[in-house]
């Protein structure tokens, strides 16, 4: 199939894009996603191996690094290391979750400690360190992942949609403390995306989801890899402290 | 060029301050240019001048120009 023509807004050539949690679902069509519309796509993960592969497959400009977002100072150091080595930073995907589910009587400290650590711990440190690179640039857009969950709720996933309501706060807040440097940043709201991390759902219960999705399907993580990709593009270059859903219309 | 005469003129580039500011003594909050927004420029222009990485603390505590001095000096930047 011949790639699609990219315009002058979409073409992210020259453009460096680091995407946390790049080896697999979201993260790693995002990554995909971003490398096919021309940027230098690096990929972190915790498994070092699985992200340096991933940097392989996307060609000979991609790179790894490992890394793991609860660790907020190797956040730090990564980003440092990542723009010293490419010399700029001018788009990152804040994308390293966790989802586990619990009902509110049956969620014990360290499943709230987890979904915090990751989710709203990793993700601030991951603007934040994105912030202090893109800073002296005086540019650069960030995009970070939450969830239809966090702005909605859900039945059984009340840490991980409080966890994925915070990242969507942190889009808001962060926006407007780096819009007057030329930063923008911006959220996606994913719904049913069919990725390993829904894997563990009841059938009944995805069918239920779908039958409540106006368009009728679940979501691929394509969809929202291209909803990144155009938010981190010229496309979006007056966009910025906004989440915008790709759901499908689902109503929870 | 001695480490404070640097630092003072990161200072003013940075902050973007007029030559009447006396720039030793400013202290962060003390004028409207060093805020929040300037002091994340500040960190970043005091980095690239003298080729140190400042942590999160150290970001946090550099309350002063003679605070930040007092920092380069430790992580061993002298004249």
């Amino acid at each position: 199939m011949t790639e699609p023509a990219r315009h002058a807004g979409s073409d992210l050539s020259g453009r460096v894009a680091v995407v946390t949690g790049g080896t697999r679902g979201i993260g790693l069509a995002t990554a995909q996603a971003l490398a096919q519309a021309g940027a230098t796509v690096v990929v972190t993960g915790r498994d070092g191996d699985r992200a340096a592969a991933v940097a392989k497959e996307l060609g000979p400009a991609a790179a790894s690094y490992p890394l793991d977002v609860t660790d907020f100072d190797a956040v730090g150091t990564v980003f440092r290391t990542i723009a010293a080595d490419h010399g700029h930073v001018d788009a990152v995907v804040a994308n390293a979750g966790v989802l586990e589910d619990a009902l509110l009587g049956m969620i014990r400290a360290e499943l709230v400690d987890r979904m915090v650590a990751t989710n709203l711990s990793g993700t601030l440190a991951t603007v934040q360190a994105a912030a202090r690179v893109m800073m002296r640039q005086k540019s650069g857009s960030i995009v970070v992942l939450a969830s239809i969950v966090g702005e909605a709720g859900s039945a059984g996933q009340t840490a991980y949609a409080a966890s994925k309501a915070a990242v969507a706060t942190i889009a808001r807040s962060a926006a407007k403390e780096l819009g007057p440097r030329g930063i923008r940043v911006n959220a996606v709201a994913p719904g049913l995306i069919r990725t390993a991390m829904i894997a563990h759902l009841p059938e009944e219960l995805v069918q239920t989801r779908i039958a409540n999705t106006s368009l009728r399907r679940l979501g691929e993580a394509d969809d929202v890899a291209r909803a990144i990709r155009f938010l981190v593009s010229d496309d979006a270059a007056f966009i910025t402290g906004q989440v915008l859903g790709v759901d499908g219309g689902l109503i929870l | 060029m001695s480490v404070a005469s640097r630092l003072s003129t990161v200072f003013v580039d940075a902050l973007e301050l007029s030559d009447d500011v006396d720039v030793e003594q400013l202290k962060y909050r003390g004028i409207d240019k060093w805020d929040s927004l300037g002091h994340m420029t500040l960190v970043a222009a005091i980095e690239d001048e003298f080729g140190v990485q400042l942590d999160t603390e150290q970001v946090i505590d550099m309350s002063s120009f003679q605070v930040a001095l007092e920092m380069l000096e430790g992580m061993g930047v002298h004249d």
